[in-house]
Formats: C-alpha cells, structure tokens, sequence
C-alpha cells in the first residue's frame, strides 16, 4: 500500500515539450512511471519519448484516462494549468514549477473549492512511491519500498532524508512533497491524516522549515490524532529575521515562523526533532527502536 | 522587493488613495524647492530608506520655515541612520521626502497581507496606529480586526465599512475611511504586493482620512508582469553582492561568517547553514543556486562567493534532483580556473548524475576535498577554516 499513488496511476505531463519536463518525463518512463500522455497547446497529435501530446487536459484525459497530472509549465501559465487539470477532473494535480506569484495562487485555490481535484505544490518535488510510481523531479534511486511515510516542505531535504533511510535500511511507503510556497495546495495534515490511515506505513518523517505555522498545527494534530510515530526536522534554526530564505514561504516576519517556536510545538506533540538533517535517519530509528517497530520496518 | 516611503505615496495617489501633498528630494536646494512648493505653512522632512522606525532614530522633523527645511535637509542627507531594522550598521539617507503638514486628531493602523492559513488576502486594522503593529498583537490582540477578502469579488463595502467602524473610525469618516480601505486593496492586488502597511492612517482636523506612512512589499515572483514597480527598485539600498546574484536569478544573501556555501535548493542551503553553525562554524552566506541552474550560472554563483572577502573557505553541497550533478561540477570547475581558488573547497555531491559529477571534479586537477555526507562537509570545512 500507499498513499495518493501507485503502481496503476495514469499519469500526463502537462508542459511536456519543454526542456526540463521532457528530461524528468524519460526519468519517470525510466522508473516504471506509467506516463500515459503530454500536453502542450498546439503540439497535439505528436509524440514525444513515445508518449502521445494533446492540445489540451480535457482531450488527453479522455483519449487516455489519466487520473493524475504533472505540471511543468513555466511559472506566468502555471496558474492557468492547474485550473485546467482541475477542470478537467482528475484526482491530482502535482505542481512542480516554482515562481508562481502568490496572487495567482490564491485565485487558484479559490477556483479548487469545492471540486474533486487535490493540488501538490506549487514549488515542490513532487510525489512518488517507491518501485511503483514517481511523479516529479526526485531522483528515483534513493527510494527503496518499505514502510515510512515521508512529507516536507523541501525537496532537497526530502533526498537527504529519504537517502538516509534507504542507505540504513528502512525503506518508504510514499514521499511526499508540499512545497515551499506560502499558499500551496496540499499540507502537512492532509499527508498525515494518509499516513495514519494507511495499513502499510508504520512511521513517518516530517520536514519543516521557517515561516508561517504550518507546522505547529501539524503539530496539534498530531497530538489529538496520530496513532504512529512521527520524527522531524526544521530547516532554518539559524536563518536572520526579515529574509525570504529562497523558498517564498521561508521568511521569519514580526517574530513569527521560527524554527524555535515550530520545535517547540513539536516537541510538545510528542514528535523527536532531529538536531541536524544529518541525523534525521538516525533519529527515526531511534524511534521505532523504542516503539519496537524496528524490525518491521528493517527491509534489508 | 521594497520601494521608499515616497514611491509608496505616489503609487497610492494613482489610485486615488489620500495621501498628504510631497515631493521628493535629493539635495537641500530641491528640498527647498519642493517646500515653496507645497501649500502649507509646516512641512515635514522625511528620511527615506527601506527600512521602519524612523522617526525614532531621529529621521522625522518638522520645519516651520524655508531656513528649518535646509536645516533639516543638510542635517539628514548622509547621515546613517540606525533603527531596529537596519541592524546595527544603519543606513546611510540619501533622498528625503518634503510633505505638507497635518492637523492631526488620531492615528490609525491599516494593512493588507497574504495570510498563509486562509490562502487569502486579509485586511488588517486597529485603532492603535502608530505603533509597532507587532507589540499591538502581542499586548492587544482584541485591538485588532480583520477582515478575510474572498478573491472573486474583492474587498466588499460592507467589509470595509465594518472595519471602520471596528477601528472607531468617526462615523461621519467612515465612508471616507471604507473607500481608502477598498482603494488599497485594488493597488495591493493590481501590483501583485506582499504586504501594504499604512502606519499611521491619520484622521485630521480637516476632517480628510489620509495615508501619513505606506510601506509597500512586492512579490518578486510577479515582477515580471510590473515593469512600472520594477524601475521602482534602488538598488543603493541593497546589498552589492546579492545585486549581482539576482542578476542570475540566484537566491543570496549576505551573512556575517566565514564559510561560503553553494547549495541546491532552499531547504537544503538553510539546513547546511544550520549543521555550519552546529559544528561551530559560521556561513557568510545562503545560496540556493536553483533547480534549472546552468554551469555558467554556478560559475557566477562561485565567483560571488569568492568576492566576499570574509570567506575563508567554501563548502559545496548538492543533492540533485531537477539540478544535476555533472552540471554543478562543470561550473565549480570553470569558476575555480577563471578566478583562482586560494582558499578550502570542500564539495558533497549526490543524486542525479552523481558519479559523472565526482568524476569531473577528479579529473580537473583542483585540490578539492571531497566529502561523503553533509555533516562530514560541514565538519572538515570547518576544520580547515579553524
């Protein structure tokens, strides 16, 4: 089992001609991903990696029945692809392009309300489950199956957790990211109410970093509702006030966001946070050791 | 990015929210200038620069004639002013803004922000103008109302309205109050801004409702859509070096170690600040070089680093994903060439391309120290730089 996708998601590459989609859309052919389409307006009817191209989402999910996409399309159009794969009704919309103004986002999250179609993203990794389906940028041989959740807000801490896991042994249900914009489509709830629900995961890794409070109600929830688990990490302990550290939503503002404050609630939660990202493997087995999950979640 | 108190104003203007009569200045002459100018008796020389709390470190005055104005204006320009968000090194002033004086009965706090919990814009208001809004949330936080804005229709009346009367806004101001609410929203959202802040909205004796300060943030993501912003932008006011980062696209920024740091990705670049610091070291800068970045881009991201004289040693750490390894090592090489490498280079290189990238750093003949996680990095890098 898993979470959000497997081993029959469908999935189109919205954006699929451009450079970097065309280079990530054969690492996923590569990896066993089942790429059932591409969308680029005007380039319909041709085939790229031997996928099929369509004009528009509506069109490819009907030709294919695809049930997820993923969006490489350039930050000014971005918006508007999100909002096509939402119209068009598929289950997830995975957004990988980063630079989307907040003011897009927001008309975009209001347009989602109420209809079928979950958002991961925007400026995220994007989502894959181990042996069975990638969907983004991650690279794939990190990634071994097994039995923890992970979800972050970053990509490249999600690799440097996701590595350490696999290189000590304990491999992944699904990992899982949200992204580092301030609005954004899926958060850490949504992904940890999966987590506990799903049979196969044991534990799971959440990576925070500065800005907003995010955390701190993953927190709260946590503590009212999880039945597993969970060990953290927050990125940005040492990070100046008043700086938007690279990702949009990685600002310490009016005092709020710290890493302090997030550790905090954590710790309160009963969630171990991991001192350095170095340790954030070490720190889940810690963990499961203690909860005698160990073995359960040893896969090699 | 920032704009000055003045832009802000006249960006406000355009929009038919009330601000008080100014001009801006650069010399005590044009400061005079701009006084006879203007239709009242006292004026007020304004400091500006990108920062808060300016009237507290003595960057506000009031001239009661033409003589006080050039006073003022020679007594301000060069001076570096300090205020709790300068940091300690301060600010040098360089433009002041001339304004008409005003009869003021009461200051009021306004403001437009994104807020994260809601996805939406939320107006903010108080009766508490003024004053660090901050220390108002925290002392009093029931003095201080908001009002969640549905994108589809906007700022409603009603909503503004009730924020007035909320904020005790006289009733006969009210509608004046409303209609300079719904006019900063309409700017907040037209420019793609962050945050708007008016501190203090100020009632008058005149009965007029008028913006006394206007701090504006915009985001940086949509500035490809407000070339009018853009030339906004006083590139005085920034750091040089994260100038000539932004010209690549390439997220800096300044800090005061030691240890130059290179890394892919946000979250990343903030967490190997954080295992510096845990080692006992202290990173001179953040540097996220991106996910699309190209060899020439990290040759110009190595050669910012190497600019900052401080830096005593560089660590390089990638985990690749959309940024592949091979092409991280293309430019550290090209750089290191072009400008000469004096100093410790320690590089971690993993994921996406990975063994092509070891390769290419082990055939360039480059002393590189090359370590296997980012706690092994940051330790030897800190090490070396002792």
């Amino acid at each position: 089992m898993s979470i959000y996708i497997n081993k029959d998601t469908k999935v189109i590459v919205q954006g699929i001609t451009g450079s970097t989609a065309l280079f990530h859309t054969k690492q996923m052919l590569e990896y066993g991903t089942k790429i059932v389409g591409g969308v680029t307006p005007g380039k319909g009817g041709t085939e790229v990696e031997g996928v099929p191209v369509f004009n528009t989402v509506e069109e490819a999910v009907k030709a294919t029945g695809a049930n997820v996409s993923v969006i490489y399309v350039p930050a000014p159009f971005a918006a508007d692809a999100i909002m096509e794969a939402t119209d068009a009704e598929l289950d997830m919309t995975i957004c990988i392009t980063e630079h989307i103004p907040v003011i897009d986002m927001i008309k975009v999250k209001r347009y989602m309300e109420g209809k079928k179609t979950r958002l991961v993203g925007p400026n995220c990794p994007g989502v894959i489950t181990a042996d069975e389906c990638k969907i983004g940028i991650m690279p794939g041989y990190i990634h071994t199956k097994g039995h923890v959740g992970v979800v972050s807000r970053s990509g490249t801490l999600t690799y440097e957790a996701t590595h350490q896991l696999s290189q000590a042994g304990i491999g992944q249900t699904t990992a899982v990211g949200i992204g580092g914009d301030p609005v954004n489509g899926t958060n850490f709830i949504d992904v940890l109410k999966e987590f506990n629900e799903d049979p196969e995961t044991y534990a799971v890794v959440m990576i925070g970093e500065i800005g907003g409070t995010a955390e701190e109600e993953a927190a709260e929830w946590v503590k009212a509702n999880m039945t597993k688990p969970v060990v953290g990490f927050i990125g940005g302990q040492t990070a100046p006030p008043g700086k938007r550290m690279g990702h949009a939503g990685a600002i310490i503002s009016g005092g709020k966001g710290t890493a302090a404050e997030k550790i905090k609630a954590m710790n309160a939660a009963g969630i171990e946070v991991a001192d350095t990202p170095s340790v954030i493997g070490e720190t889940l087995i810690k963990v499961i050791k203690e909860k005698g999950l160990y073995e359960k979640c040893k896969t090699h | 990015m920032n704009i000055h108190e003045y832009q802000g104003k006249q960006l406000l203007r355009d929009y038919g929210v009330a601000v008080s009569n100014g001009r801006v200045a650069f010399s005590p002459d044009e400061a005079v200038k701009a006084a006879k100018e203007l239709s009242t008796e006292v004026v007020v020389v304004k400091a500006q620069i990108h920062a808060g709390g300016r009237g507290k470190a003595g960057g506000v005055k009031i001239a009661k004639n033409l003589d006080e104005v050039r006073e003022y204006a020679k007594e301000l320009l060069g001076k570096t002013l300090v205020t709790h968000q300068t940091g300690p090194e301060g600010k040098e002033v360089k433009r002041l803004l001339i304004e008409e004086g005003s009869d003021i009965k009461k200051e009021y706090y306004v403001g437009l922000v994104v807020d994260r919990a809601t996805d939406r814009v939320t107006l903010m208001g108080s009766e508490e103008g003024g004053m660090d809004i901050e220390e108002v949330a925290e002392k009093t936080p029931e003095k201080i109302f908001k009002e969640v804005v549905d994108p589809v229709v906007g700022l409603t009346g009603f909503q503004a309205r009730r924020m007035a009367f909320n904020m005790n806004i006289p009733t006969h101001l009210v509608n004046k109050a409303a209609k300079f609410m719904t006019g900063l929203y309409q700017v907040f959202i037209e420019k793609d801004a962050s945050i708007v802040e008016i501190n203090p909205l100020v009632v008058t004796g005149d009965d007029n409702v008028l913006a006394l300060d206007a701090k504006f943030n915009f985001d940086d993501n949509a500035l490809y859509r407000h070339k009018d912003i853009v030339e906004l932008r006083d590139f005085e006011e920034e750091d040089p070096k994260e100038i000539e980062a932004s010209k690549y696209d390439l997220s800096y920024i300044s800090l005061d170690g030691n240890i130059g740091c290179m890394v892919n990705g946000a979250g990343l670049a903030m967490a190997t600040m954080d295992t510096i610091n845990y080692y006992g070291g202290t990173p001179a800068n953040f540097l996220d070089v991106g996910g699309g970045a190209t060899a020439e881009k990290v040759t110009e991201a190595f050669k910012i680093i190497l600019s900052d004289e401080h830096v005593k040693g560089i660590f390089v750490n990638i985990f690749g994903g959309i940024m592949k390894c091979d092409v991280i090592a293309e430019g550290v090489i090209a750089a290191a060439k072009e400008v000469g490498l004096e100093v410790p280079l320690v590089v971690r290189l993993e994921g996406t391309n990975v063994d092509r990238g070891k390769a290419l750093l082990n055939e360039s003949g480059l002393n590189i120290i090359a370590a296997d996680t980012m706690a092994d990095g940051a330790q030897k890098i800190v090490e070396l730089v002792g």
